[in-house]
């Protein structure tokens, strides 16, 4: 129906801006991978694979990146275990007032992050308004340490952050949900425990995964919250990977780690998929 | 059907726990900002508890800060720039998607949303290896352009959300009536598209202005404001960092629901995100 | 059963009585309220005032899960997440019956709507008929004290229809479960039920058999909403009823009266004349066929009268009418409800 002039004119150039802009970057980056970085701190365009064996012999990083990942799976599963529950609340119970709990919910999303990370630390320093209030109350003597510059304090923050982004696919797909089907479950029997286990889960599965996979995956990539407040022990890949590309000057190790981590977010976008297409009925 | 709505538009029993649930995580993900904002008038600085001597010191010293105000100034620059790339070259993508078959659709798909589900720091990486190469020297212009180049899909995706409303018949209906294909589309699509783009520009120029990741391997001499404020956290905390996160906060306030009154114009309901997320990972746009 | 109760603006003050193993439709337009009356019995609304009685058992008080009731749906509500015979056992699972049971009490359910080739499919891969009959057989498998179907032939073509209708007819005496219908179709309703109960603006406008609702309507309304009918309005003095240029004698206390008569009850004059018999001469405005017979408008004298008549009359112009007296069955009123 649309002419051919038409089609190019609409294809052409974005096709042309995300090559050059976004095809041969990611290219330039896997290339760089396979590169090195010769004493006198230039680029060594010999290829090799010394940066893949590095990456898996060296303990610093292979354990970071675990640690990492056990970072990323806590952040998810807590972000499920908030998001859920209050967007099964929200499609359910909420009635009239839906609208503006949503809104409520999605208003913290388009807050900075930076904003959000430094209000944790604020709050969670030992002379941060929770030690101090803590103490105020006589709850404590001495300030908590673990509070702040830890693992703790990363996942906490991070929960914060990604809990929204994971309540929106949930609630999107709670909403999908044809209420008749609620109705039809009571009308054979089901209380409403048994019709959220044998009817409203299972449909919703969809949106949790989606939820899951995107906590996991940008909480894996964040250098922010580690920064801010990891302290030494909270370290994760990325902090690494900054500063290879910083102090530490070693583009190749850097963008071989970075590829690594690109390579586990695809598989898992990529799993996550198949997962969802197989979950949903539509 | 005839019916009225019931109250709740299903017959379930209150649930107290639920409730509770629900109250706790709005609690959760509020405190910290109200903690932030409070804390801004505190005479004492950050931290410490109860707070006391209430001011607006660190307000005022914020006003009088130079280098907060060229970053300001630069992300909205920058902001303004990238939300006008991004549309430039997303809108056409939506279409493109939506109208027109060529080699590699899937995979340009594929590869526009990855700057929105990849962390930051991969899409900035490979960005700032590109200016290396090509011996761009890194300033506020390759902010933009990865600004702009990774918030592409954000046009994209409302263009195409919109589009699929569109119903076919109308342009069909203008072309039997005699017009030809610009014409119909000045007078027909463009029109049902214009709040999909409006509230796409919004959201872009709104993630603009927070953006960090990529900035971070972007920046050259001159900071975009979050950059500005992350130097100085770097350096030590400040109240006066309060006092601007809590303007910051208002901002955002502002813009979200200024978003949404738009969305439920358009739309008379409104999915934020729940599109874009969908999209990423079960194929809204391949269906 | 019996069951009694009021609701503002959708339902004023409905009272009906269910036998045990009829098959009573609930009829009326859209927006009269037959819908709401169906959740209320099935518990997913509740009245504003009155009372839900099964035998001695007070419903409205139960959550729909707990009552013995079945529903199905207009739309089927099939769980697209489960299989055809995963979806039937869905009750008796929830009820936690013995696994041998419900595979049993399945098979049946299924081969009784001829559902047993699909049982494994999914919902979304059988055709809306499919669907409606999986519907029916995962609510009868429940053996329900009262099956309720809201307008569950709605979705399908005429033919498809008829067929479901006699085949719905026929399962309801096989299982002798009573039957609440909801539909906006007087054709279907007359066909299938045992009762008919005509709801107007949520009010109940005649609660009859078939045969009674249509020969003896009880108001204008349920005349003209069953079948079609010619509505004369006359007036009775001294026991003769004068309408227009029509009179005839009837045993009616003087006042105004309102007449239905249908249209099978007027047929062309025959010769000789009858006593009780009206004639009144006309000109045919309009003739339509319906294959066996026709209807023809006919224009008499400023009063306009619709008749049956065979096929076959050919054109007609000129025509003499006649019908037995007896036969106009006087209607109350039905006033205008908001």
């Amino acid at each position: 129906m649309f002419s051919r002039a038409y089609k190019t004119a609409v294809t052409v150039p974005p096709l042309l801006w995300v090559t050059v802009f976004l095809l041969v970057p990611y290219l330039l980056m896997f290339a760089y991978s396979f590169w090195s970085v010769s004493p006198q701190q230039t680029i060594v365009h010999s290829w090799n694979l010394n940066n893949y064996s590095e990456l898996l012999t060296k303990t610093v990083y292979w354990q970071t990146l675990l640690r990492s990942m056990w970072i990323a799976a806590r952040v998810m599963l807590f972000s499920l275990l908030l998001g859920y529950p209050l967007a099964y609340f929200l499609s359910f119970y909420a009635g009239q007032r839906k609208d503006l709990l949503y809104q409520m919910v999605i208003i913290p999303l388009w807050v900075s992050y930076l904003v959000r990370a430094y209000a944790w630390k604020t709050i969670l320093g030992s002379d941060g308004v929770f030690n101090t209030l803590l103490q105020y109350v006589h709850l404590t003597k001495h300030p908590l340490d673990f509070l702040l510059y830890s693992p703790f304090a990363v996942v906490l923050t991070l929960t914060h952050i990604y809990t929204p982004f994971t309540f929106l696919p949930i609630y999107a797909a709670l909403e999908h949900i044809p209420r008749n089907l609620v109705e039809a479950s009571h009308d054979l029997g089901a209380t409403p425990a048994q019709t959220f286990w044998k009817v409203i889960f299972p449909l919703s599965i969809p949106g949790v995964l989606a939820g899951a996979t995107f906590a996991f995956v940008l909480s894996l990539g964040d250098f922010l919250a580690p920064q801010l407040l990891g302290g030494p022990s909270g370290i994760m890949i990325s902090n690494i990977v900054v500063s290879l590309f910083g102090a530490a000057y070693n583009w190749p190790l850097g963008a071989a780690i970075s590829l690594a981590m690109l390579v586990i977010v695809v598989s898992l976008l990529v799993f996550s998929e198949r997962l969802e297409k197989k979950w949903s009925f539509r | 059907m005839e019916l009225p709505v019931s109250a709740q538009g299903t017959h379930l029993p209150r649930s107290r726990g639920l409730l509770l649930h629900a109250a706790a995580v709005f609690a959760f993900l509020y405190l910290p900002i109200a903690v932030l904002i409070l804390y801004s008038f505190n005479g004492q600085g950050v931290g410490g508890f109860p707070p006391r001597n209430l001011t607006l010191d660190w307000y005022r010293i914020l006003f009088a800060d130079g280098p907060i105000w060229d970053a300001v100034l630069n992300s909205l620059q920058v902001a303004f720039a990238a939300m006008v790339i991004a549309l430039a070259f997303g809108v056409p993508a939506g279409l493109a998607l939506d109208r027109a078959e060529f080699p590699g659709k899937a995979a340009f798909r594929r590869l526009v949303l990855l700057p929105l589900i990849l962390p930051g720091i991969i899409t900035g990486l490979s960005l700032l290896m590109l200016f290396n190469l090509a011996s761009v020297k890194l300033s506020l212009l390759t902010i933009t352009l990865g600004h702009g180049t990774a918030l592409i899909s954000v046009a994209t995706t409302e263009v195409f959300a919109g589009l699929q409303k569109l119903d076919r018949a109308q342009e069909e209906a203008s072309l039997d009536l005699g017009a030809n294909y610009w014409q119909t589309f000045w007078a027909i699509t463009v029109p049902n598209l214009k709040l999909p783009i409006i509230g796409a520009a919004l959201l872009i120029f709104t993630l603009s202005m927070d953006e960090i990741a990529v900035s971070f391997f972007l920046i050259g001499r001159d900071n975009t404001l979050p950059l500005e404020i992350w130097g100085r956290l770097r350096r030590g905390i400040t109240p006066e960092i309060n006092a601007v996160s809590t303007i910051i906060f208002m901002f955002s306030l502002v813009t979200i629901v200024l978003w949404y009154r738009l969305r439920m114009r358009a739309e008379g309901s409104v999915d934020v995100g729940g599109e874009l997320i969908e999209s990423t990972s079960v194929n809204t746009l391949s269906s | 059963m019996a069951k009694t109760f009021g609701r503002n603006a959708v339902l004023r003050n409905v009272s009906l009585e269910i036998a045990e193993g009829e098959f009573l439709t609930i009829l009326g337009e859209s927006g009269s309220g037959k819908t709401t009356l169906l959740r209320i019995v099935a518990g997913f609304e509740t009245a504003s005032s009155g009372e839900l009685w099964m035998g001695s058992e007070r419903l409205d008080h139960q959550p729909p899960y707990q009552r013995r009731v079945n529903t199905v749906f207009q739309s089927y509500a099939l769980f697209p997440h489960l299989t055809v015979e995963e979806n039937v056992a869905y009750g008796l699972r929830v009820a936690k019956r013995p696994e041998a049971e419900i595979a049993q009490r399945v098979a049946e359910a299924l081969d009784k709507v001829k559902m047993t080739a699909h049982a494994k499919a999914k919902p979304s891969k059988i055709s809306g008929g499919q669907q409606q009959r999986v519907a029916l057989a995962r609510a009868l498998v429940n053996r329900p004290r009262l099956l309720l179907l809201d307008e569950p032939l709605s979705a399908l073509d005429a033919n498809l229809r008829r067929q479901m209708q006699v085949e719905l007819k026929s399962l309801q005496r096989e299982v002798g479960i009573a039957f609440v219908f909801v539909t906006h179709d007087q054709e279907e309703a007359m066909v299938m039920s045992d009762r008919i109960a005509l709801l107007r603006s949520g009010e109940l406008e005649q609660v009859a058999t078939p045969r009674e609702i249509y020969n003896r309507p009880a108001t204008a309304y349920v005349a003209q909403f069953i079948g079609h009918t010619n509505l004369l309005k006359g007036e009775v003095k001294g026991g003769v009823v004068r309408c227009e240029s029509l009179s005839w004698t009837a045993s009616l206390p003087d006042g105004p009266a309102l007449f239905s008569l249908r249209p099978e009850h007027i047929r062309l004059a025959g010769v000789g004349a009858s006593s009780g018999v009206v004639r009144i001469r006309g000109r045919v405005l309009q003739q339509a066929f319906h294959g066996a017979t026709e209807l023809i408008r006919v224009d008499c004298g400023g009063l306009v009268l619709v008749a049956r008549t065979a096929s076959g009359s050919g054109a007609l112009n000129e025509v003499e009418l006649e019908f037995s007296a007896s036969d106009a069955v006087v209607v109350r009123e039905s006033p205008e409800r908001n």
